[in-house]
């Protein structure tokens, strides 16, 4: 008797655990539905897609969409294709990601390790900088860009993202060391460190999983960005996504939908790069072993 | 003049007053123990020392150097944590030269000195291990070796052994005990644990409240607690402390203390100065060890008493068995022999070796000086 009701407590878990993933194939098969309609269109010829059928796999594979987003589509009134504005949103990314992360770090390095009157309250208001939306830093900030004579350039951009991104970054680092033992950072002093060193010699090298937070963060937000990167580059420092909107509202001849899908996903890569890239070093434990076992 | 003096040291955080005015002098090659309950400021004064807390006011010198504002690094101290905090990103061998890198030493002397604390410690087979792969034991000693690498003035050591389980705490007290005697350091120690103070120490501070109780040999604290909390903090089982009152018999001050049945035993004091405390309550301090059978009684003692009260409970622990009796109205438990012929419920005759018995004022709490 009971054998035989273990069996069906057996069979109903079975049952149950068919159904769980039968549901999450159809969520992750809903969710990857607009990838799938991006991909299948950008290797189509333009006909295939005016001819109706967005679903169906392309009869005529072609690479030729990808190359013209790239190089040669209409972007405003240059036909440059994505190019050389891909290469303003890596210029405008990388700096930017690289200092807000490292600014973030030593802010809360200072903020956990070197306490001083009032940090709780200096934290709180860097916090704030996460709530400010964008739309309300605009018009200060372009006053700002021009007072310092960066308004329209790359280095403007990355500068605004740096300033933004800061209050995040010193709220991941802070948090991750407020848990990092003191007593290494006194057993550092003791042996002589002083401040930079012990942050470049035994903070940062234990800081791997934030660092990859942050710079994950940072770097999904910044080439995202559209909102800045409208209002303070000019033409020839324009990121991607801003080239990305004026590839598809150029309205001249016709509508290349398979071209738009190409240099939608172009645009789109550099961040899901860095997940797959990045993510795998989101390990954890990296602290273990410095504090009793 | 001392090797390590702390002169009227007092640390206040805010309004708050933590460390009250401490005085000690520390000789060279002396090993102090900073004992007492968390929070009574041994921490604090260890890391004043250190020079990891600031003084607010007071002195502390090291070879006769005034240290206040001086960086740690710049002390010739070292210091091993309770977590050890060891660097989890470097491997044993550059933990244990971190610190001579860090104040120039070139290369190949800092390998000298890394293979000398390695055969000294026997760590030489984990130098390119993180501190990750180690066990507890092994951090420990690589937590030493990164102290002892720098041949400082003053060892402090902050509860190193409080991480450790019950049996290797015992080898690795033995084992820092053994690394004084052979290397003749002088050590500041601190820790909550009575045992490991008693143990270590050729001297002990007992703390509480961020006082100073009282400062003195293993031994003096011991026997001539200067007050109750002292009395009662060292020491394991606790020293029995019950209400008694002297009395003059024969010219002489006894302890008169109420039984079981509410009887009185009039237990006579080695101490002739307690006559100027004829008729008055006191606090009686009787260590468990002294409340032993006849048979088991110290023989050296010339002042034995006797007294028959009903035992309560009795507890074999092996090498011992601990018996409880009502004393005074106190639970008071004897320290007797393991083959100690005791049952719960009889009433048995104690031996009590009063020349170790102390007396305490119920008022102040401190201990009548005999």
């Amino acid at each position: 008797m009971s054998q035989a009701s273990q069996d069906t407590a057996i069979r109903t878990g079975r049952v149950a655990r068919t159904l769980i993933y039968l549901v999450l194939l159809l969520f992750a098969l809903f969710y990857l539905l607009p990838l799938y309609v991006m991909l299948v269109n950008s290797v189509k010829p333009l006909e295939e897609i005016t001819g109706g059928g967005m679903m169906n796999l392309p009869q005529v594979f072609t690479l030729e969409p990808w190359f013209k987003a790239w190089s040669s589509a209409q972007i405003g009134v240059d036909p440059t294709g994505l190019k050389p504005y891909f290469w303003n949103s890596i210029k405008m990314v990388v700096p930017a990601v690289i200092v807000s992360t490292v600014l973030g770090a030593l802010n809360g390095y200072v903020l956990t390790k070197w306490r001083f009157k009032y940090d709780t309250i200096l934290f709180g208001l860097m916090l704030f900088a996460c709530f400010i939306p964008f739309q309300i830093v605009l018009i200060p900030m372009a006053r700002m860009l021009g007072i310092i004579g960066l308004a329209g350039t790359t280095w403007g951009l990355a500068l605004v993202h740096v300033v933004y991104g800061i209050g995040f970054t010193t709220l991941y680092f802070r948090n991750y060391y407020a848990v990092f033992p003191t007593e290494l950072i006194r057993a550092a002093q003791i042996d002589g460190a002083g401040f930079f060193q012990i942050f470049w010699r035994i903070l940062l090298p234990s800081s791997g999983p934030i660092a990859v937070v942050s710079i994950i963060w940072q770097f999904t937000n910044i080439w995202n960005d559209f909102l800045f990167g409208a209002s303070f580059a000019d033409a020839n420092s324009q990121p991607m996504t801003v080239a990305l909107n004026n590839l598809v509202q150029s309205s001249t001849g016709v509508k290349e939908y398979n071209v738009h899908f190409a240099g939608a996903i172009l645009a789109a890569m550099p961040t899901l790069l860095v997940y797959i890239v990045a993510g795998r070093y989101f390990v954890r434990g990296l602290m273990a072993g410095s504090v009793k076992g | 003049m001392g090797f390590l003096d702390i002169d009227n040291a007092t640390k206040s955080y805010g309004s708050v007053e933590v460390l009250h005015k401490v005085d000690i002098s520390v000789q060279e090659g002396e090993f102090l123990v900073l004992v007492g309950p968390s929070g009574c400021g041994k921490s604090t004064l260890l890391n004043m020392i250190a020079g990891l807390e600031e003084i607010t006011s007071g002195e502390i010198r090291i070879k006769d150097q005034v240290m206040n504002g001086v960086h740690p690094s710049n002390r010739n101290i070292a210091m091993v944590f309770q977590s050890y905090a060891l660097y989890p990103n470097m491997t044993v061998g550059q933990n244990i030269t971190f610190g001579l890198e860090m104040h120039g030493v070139p290369k190949p002397e800092r390998e000298k000195a890394m293979a000398e604390v390695a055969k000294l410690l026997q760590i030489e087979q984990l130098l390119d291990r993180k501190p990750g792969q180690l066990s507890g034991g092994q951090r420990q000693r690589v937590a030493m070796g990164r102290a002892l690498v720098r041949e400082p003035d003053v060892f402090l050591f902050d509860e190193p052994l409080s991480n450790l389980d019950a049996k290797l705490r015992v080898d690795m007290r033995t084992e820092i005990k053994k690394l004084h005697q052979n290397l003749g350091t002088t050590i500041v120690y601190v820790t909550h644990d009575q045992i490991e103070a008693m143990t270590l120490s050729s001297r002990i501070a007992v703390m509480n409240g961020g006082y100073v109780q009282q400062l003195g040999t293993p031994q003096e604290i011991y026997d001539t607690p200067a007050n109750i909390f002292v009395a009662t903090f060292m020491g394991s089982p606790a020293m029995n402390v019950l209400p008694a009152k002297v009395v003059m018999l024969n010219g002489r001050p006894h302890a008169e203390v109420a039984l079981f049945d509410g009887s009185m035993a009039q237990l006579p004091f080695s101490q002739d100065n307690l006559s100027h405390w004829d008729g008055r309550d006191i606090l009686l301090g009787i260590r468990p060890e002294t409340i032993t059978d006849m048979d088991g009684a110290d023989r050296k003692s010339s002042n034995i008493a006797t007294m028959t009260n009903r035992i309560v409970v009795t507890e074999p622990a092996g090498s011992d068995t601990f018996v409880s009796m009502q004393l005074g109205g106190r639970d008071v438990i004897a320290r007797m022999r393991s083959d100690a012929e005791v049952a719960p419920g009889q009433d048995f005759t104690f031996a009590v070796n009063m020349e170790k018995a102390v007396a305490f004022d119920p008022e102040t709490e401190n201990r009548i000086q005999g």
